[in-house]
């Protein structure tokens, strides 16, 4: 057999058995009543305990919302989405705090087990309140905020970082504990009226996650945040707020899994990064999301809006993202870089195979002097999957000196997929230096028989050069998930593919 | 169509009281080729910036214009670029004009389109989508003449230059001029149009070119109108089976240029290159759109684009390269870049890659700044006055552009166009 | 031992091996030399299982097993290793990662224990130090940016590392400097052994000097027209191909 119609035969046997995350928790629920209206928006707040402002707030963007029309000039299709038939507040009923694992409720620890979370860490998700202040032997201590549906179920570290005056928490906390912080920067990234999916965030958000890093403070381990859809016909809209004083520093990441549904679901998240003077906010995504089956049946619709602002002189802001899952990816992590010399990044992955079809890339808007952005973004098609590169770099009058580079690379596995590459360019600065070079190609005939020479197997030559294709912007993710990562593009690429 | 679009509400009254008198008005599928083209226009207007395809380039001086048509004698003496080649047709405000034509003794047919409509018929509109691109309707709507080119099978037909004048009459007008060129099985042509001119005018044309197996036409075009002069062409090609359309477009005059081309490669190992240098000074706008169609296996297409953009202007670049399930093997390679001479200089640039097939090399490139500082002072250090070291720069800069036309004829002519504008920025300065 | 008889090819249904019968029996070097277009790489690239090249008739054997009837990498795993003429660039792929995976994925085959990353590095260090390669290819992508004579010692490594019984080596001597071919010729040489054969394809005499052949066979238009001893190597640099074709 050839080659190649070897390999995308193997790609296409990929099937739901390679989705190791869709198991569904079996747990009781809380539940808004299905639909969208002003009562939901008041419901949630209340729910929350929200101060008037917020509700204000959220209604202005619900009142946004309903003027606004669905985007649809991405390059994805699917049908009409019934925003009345969905749920848009979904929650574990648990006892309030939880004082050790027995009273938590052992569906969440198992969910938490299986979904590959380390025990120590297991104890703080559920909430246990002075376990896990301690890291594991000979492992990095990773700080983590798990968002089950629609709320926060537990935030670790807590204490060690506030030790450093770091605020680590659900974001429904920080409206309670750090209101001033939270009025200040909340929708000064994004704001309410962004754009449809931001404002159909902003009426509906219910949880995510909170972090400030004072002046002068570099984070002592990674923040992540664990975000988990279980409930049917729920949607997610997670809202996520980090704010880097400055001359501090900080490295988050986001994960996130779905159980197999032959429904869609909706997921909707808005994030929104402050860097001041000299700050530094690196934000890495592995996004695995459940795909839809073989057939294009299911899946998460993937609907997220995050920008990051570079306000401070010589803050850097470095957004990394693998996408690996959901049916439909639409997603433009941004950075507008205003402070002089600021230094805006975007490095990403996006694979999709079966029917999957991802329209990602980025914004980068040079609005201070000597402004310096760097675009690498590596797209993998497979089976009939699209996938779409969309950028824009905006280089402003007042720009001098501002840099870009962007590097886009497409691979196509199979002749029924799709790579396309739609970047926009438009510099009014006569002192910038803007350079795009993108390409298209297949894995080449001679590479694989190199690999296949020397004893791989056609899977793992496949993935081999795969993660070669990738290694650029792998490179970029901290070390753990790096590995987490690479495993994860073999097994969207296959049931098979490494 | 939206408000304020006062000049595509003129153009549209222009068609209802001509309809009955334009050439071709007693042909049947004439007058209904025109009347869809309306019903496309009435519904679009001119596209605002809304348009995806017009984002960077606004039509608003030209919907909100009245253009009047053109009133030229038939007869009058208009001043002529001195010839490139023995044989020329003359279009004088896109009337053809035989007495100012020498076309005796080309080894082909080489018509006035308005005196031999029925040997169109097929052609016309044959390519053109005027259901897509609005100005592709207006031009089919109003269209009065235009250059019939058919080569037969075989035949070399050696070089043709297109010279359209424009005449000022001293108030605003519009034509449309429609051209059809056909190459038949492995004919050869090379084609060199210059556009000169002045008034305050539109001047629409579209082309409709079809290359057949194995031939190969080669188009030099030289847009040098006034800065007066609103320049929006649309060329559509489709090349058959090894044939091969080059199009090299120097844009170096008007006020407004837009250079579409939407190129077809429909048989295998087809080629199309399609490159161009476009230059705007204080108060213009040049754009430069390609759609290049990747339709069948084994083709090769190549493009680059340099623009140079003095005082405050604006250029636009935008090229997309569709490669269908089809279209194995194809090798897709397109470079555009800028150099930015102001601070009040503005560039847009949209390189798009559409690929559905697996087993392709497609690339592009996109790079904008200013002139290199080291290299300047370099030459200044050598003893060489900045304009003239400027000049030197502009000119490498231009270089790899031009050095893709081969015939060398249009490259003197085309070198000489980008000479000229230069020396008229060095003047103005 | 390699085992080939009556073997026919054709690539692009044109017609280049057109019966070649050779042995290769164990412990031995045998050369194979012909002019540019008489099959030598066909040969190499038919033993080694490359796609579009397609056997229409004959067979070869290794230690008794239909080779012709492996995948590209069960051949490897029986320890058959190719030398390539033009070794292929995998960018992004880390030298070191791609040798340790090879290397492990040939002892899961045979059924022998993985080696760790510190382990594989060690030998590799060592093997490299024999071949005066500096660490730093290690790091580097498989052959991207190598110099031609740093792209063959780096096969001339795999070979090493790896430890096939029988080497096929495609015009390895292609482009290289004395210094670089002496180099090439030595880590040949440290293989050869009892249980280690290799097929020298090669277009010039040269190499030869440095890895001397046991047997010599003259490969024409998909033929082996004549075998001989090292001697005939000599014969052929000093009187041309043409003249052995007349002959034969």
């Amino acid at each position: 057999m050839p080659a190649v119609t070897e390999t995308i035969e193997t790609v296409q046997q990929a099937t739901e058995s390679g989705y190791k995350w869709g198991f569904e928790t079996d747990i009781e629920m809380e539940f808004a009543p299905k639909g969208l209206n002003e009562d939901i928006v008041r419901f949630i707040s209340a729910k929350k305990n929200e101060p008037a402002w917020l509700l204000e707030w959220r209604l202005r963007a619900f009142a946004a919302w309903k003027t606004m029309e669905e985007p649809r000039w991405a390059a994805v299709k699917y049908p009409p989405i019934d925003y009345q038939d969905s749920y848009y507040y979904a929650a574990p009923k648990q006892k309030v705090g939880p004082k050790s694992l027995d009273e938590v409720d052992p569906e969440l620890l198992k969910t938490y087990a299986k979904l590959g979370i380390p025990l120590r860490e297991q104890e703080i998700l559920a909430g246990v309140e002075g376990a896990g202040s301690v890291p594991a032997e000979g492992r990095m201590p990773i700080a983590v905020d798990a968002v089950f549906d629609s709320v926060s179920v537990a935030t670790s570290y807590k204490e060690r970082l506030g030790k450093e005056g770091i605020i680590f928490c659900a974001i429904s906390e920080a409206v309670q504990t750090h209101p001033e912080l939270v009025r200040k920067y909340l929708g000064t990234v994004v704001p309410q009226g962004d754009n449809f999916f931001a404002a159909l965030n902003s009426a509906v958000f219910t949880d995510g996650s909170f972090v400030y890093i004072p002046k002068g403070v570099r984070c002592p381990m990674e923040l992540s945040t664990y975000f988990r859809i279980n409930a049917k016909s729920t949607g997610q809209f997670e809202r996520t707020l980090i704010i880097a004083d400055e001359g501090s520093h900080v490295s988050y990441l986001e994960g996130c899994t779905a159980p197999m549904r032959d429904e869609n679901q909706l997921h909707a998240a808005v994030v929104e990064l402050v860097a001041l003077d000299d700050a530094t906010i690196k934000y890495s995504t592995v996004q695995n999301w459940y795909p839809g089956d073989a057939e294009g049946k299911g899946g998460i619709y993937n609907f997220v809006t995050k920008r990051g602002a570079c306000r401070g002189a010589r803050s850097k802001i470095s957004w990394t993202q693998v996408e690996t899952g959901s049916a439909i990816t639409w997603k433009y992590p941004s950075c507008i870089l205003q402070g002089e010399d600021s230094v805006g990044e975007f490095y990403s992955v996006a694979i999709t195979n079966n029917y999957q079809q991802a329209d990602t890339g980025t914004k980068m808007f040079h609005i201070g002097p000597r402004t310096r952005s760097t675009i690498v973004s590596k797209g993998i098609s497979a089976g009939h999957g699209q996938n779409t590169y969309r950028g824009l770099v905006r280089i402003g009058a007042k720009a001098h000196g501002a840099r870009n580079f962007t590097q886009c690379d497409s691979l196509l596995i199979g002749d029924l997929c799709g790579a396309h590459t739609v970047p926009y360019i438009e510099n009014r600065c006569v002192s910038a230096k803007v350079e795009h070079e993108a390409t298209t190609s297949r894995i080449a005939e001679d590479q694989l028989f190199y690999c296949r020479q020397r004893g791989l197997t056609q899977e793992e030559a496949v993935g081999l050069i795969v993660n070669g294709f990738c290694r650029e912007v792998l490179k970029e993710l901290p070390m753990e998930f790096a590995v987490e990562a690479q495993k994860l593009l073999q097994i969207s690429l296959e049931g098979s593919v490494g | 169509m939206t408000a304020a679009q006062t000049g595509a509400t003129g153009f549209l009254a222009r068609y209802e009281g001509l309809k009955d008198h334009l050439p071709g008005a007693r042909k049947p599928w004439l007058n209904q080729l025109r009347a869809d083209a309306a019903v496309h226009f009435a519904a679009r207007g001119f596209p605002t910036r809304r348009v995806e395809q017009w984002k960077y380039t606004d039509l608003a001086p030209v919907a909100q214009a009245a253009f009047a048509e053109p009133l030229t004698s038939v007869d009058g003496q208009v001043h002529l670029p001195a010839p490139l080649a023995p044989h020329r047709a003359v279009f004088v405000d896109g009337r053809f004009r035989p007495d100012l034509s020498s076309l005796d003794g080309l080894p082909f047919r080489a018509l006035g389109l308005a005196h031999d409509l029925a040997e169109a018929e097929p052609h016309l509109g044959a390519l053109a989508k005027p259901e897509s691109e609005p100005l592709a309707a207006l031009n089919t709507m109003l269209f009065e003449d235009g250059l019939f080119l058919d080569v037969p099978d075989g035949v070399d037909g050696g070089l043709l230059e297109l010279v359209s004048v424009a005449v000022d009459p001293g108030r605003p007008f519009a034509f449309h001029p429609r051209h059809l060129v056909r190459l038949g099985a492995r004919a050869r042509l090379t084609l060199i149009e210059t556009a000169t001119g002045g008034g305050h005018c539109l001047h629409n044309p579209v082309f409709e070119i079809e290359v057949a197996e194995g031939a190969s036409l080669t188009h030099g075009r030289m847009l040098q109108e006034a800065a007066t002069v609103f320049h929006l062409s649309t060329i559509y090609a489709r090349v058959a089976a090894e044939g091969t359309y080059d199009n090299f477009t120097v844009a170096a005059g008007p006020r407004l240029t837009r250079n579409e081309i939407h190129a077809a490669l429909v048989g295998p190992k087809a080629a199309c290159h399609m490159n161009g240098a476009q230059m705007a000074a204080d108060g213009q706008h040049v754009d430069t759109t390609t759609a290049l169609d990747h339709a069948a296996p084994d083709c090769a297409s190549r493009q680059t684009y340099k623009t140079v953009l003095a005082g405050r202007s604006r250029g636009v670049f935008q090229g997309r390269i569709h490669v269908h399930r089809v279209a194995q093997r194809t090798d897709g390679y397109q470079m555009n870049q800028a150099l930015l001479l102001s601070e009040e200089a503005e560039i847009d640039s949209k390189p798009q890659l559409e690929i559905y097939a697996d087993d392709v090399k497609c690339s592009h490139g996109a790079t904008v700044g200013a002139l290199d500082a080291d290299s300047l002072f370099y030459l200044r250090s050598r003893g060489i006055p900045e304009a003239q070291a400027k000049a030197m720069l502009v000119e490498a800069f231009l270089h790899e552009a031009v050095e893709t036309v081969t015939d060398e004829t249009l490259k003197g002519a085309l070198t000489r166009a980008l000479d000229a504008w230069w020396a008229r920025q060095e003047a103005a300065a | 031992m390699l085992k080939i008889e009556g073997l026919t090819a054709e690539v692009d249904g044109k017609a280049i091996l057109k019966g070649i019968d050779l042995e290769v029996p164990k412990g031995e070097v045998h050369a194979i030399m012909g002019p540019n277009g008489s099959g030598k790489s066909t040969l190499s690239y038919v033993l080694s299982g490359r796609e579009g090249y397609e056997v229409t008739g004959g067979s070869a054997t290794f230690n008794g097993h239909d080779i012709l009837a492996m995948e590209p990498e069960e051949r490897a795993a029986a320890g058959l290793f190719l030398a390539f003429q033009y070794p292929v660039e995998l960018p992004g792929v880390g030298n070191a990662t791609f040798l340790r995976t090879a290397l492990n994925a040939q002892r899961k085959a045979r059924g022998e224990a993985e080696l760790d990353a510190m382990q594989f590095l060690k030998l590799a260090r060592e093997r490299m130090k024999a071949l005066s390669m500096s660490d730093d290819m290690l790091k580097r992508g498989v052959n991207v940016g190598f110099s031609g004579g740093e792209k063959k010692r780096n096969e001339i490594l795999q070979m090493a590392l790896l430890k096939p019984s029988i080497a096929i080596l495609d015009e390895t001597d292609s482009g290289l400097d004395i210094d670089a071919l002496r180099i090439v010729a030595d880590g040949v040489n440290a293989m050869r052994g009892p249980d280690f054969s290799a097929l020298v394809i090669t277009h010039y005499q040269r190499l030869l000097d440095y890895i001397v052949p046991d047997r010599v066979h003259v490969l024409m238009a998909g033929r082996i027209v004549k075998s001989g001893g090292p001697e005939l190597a000599k014969e052929l640099e000093a009187q041309g191909y043409g003249a052995v074709q007349a002959a034969a």
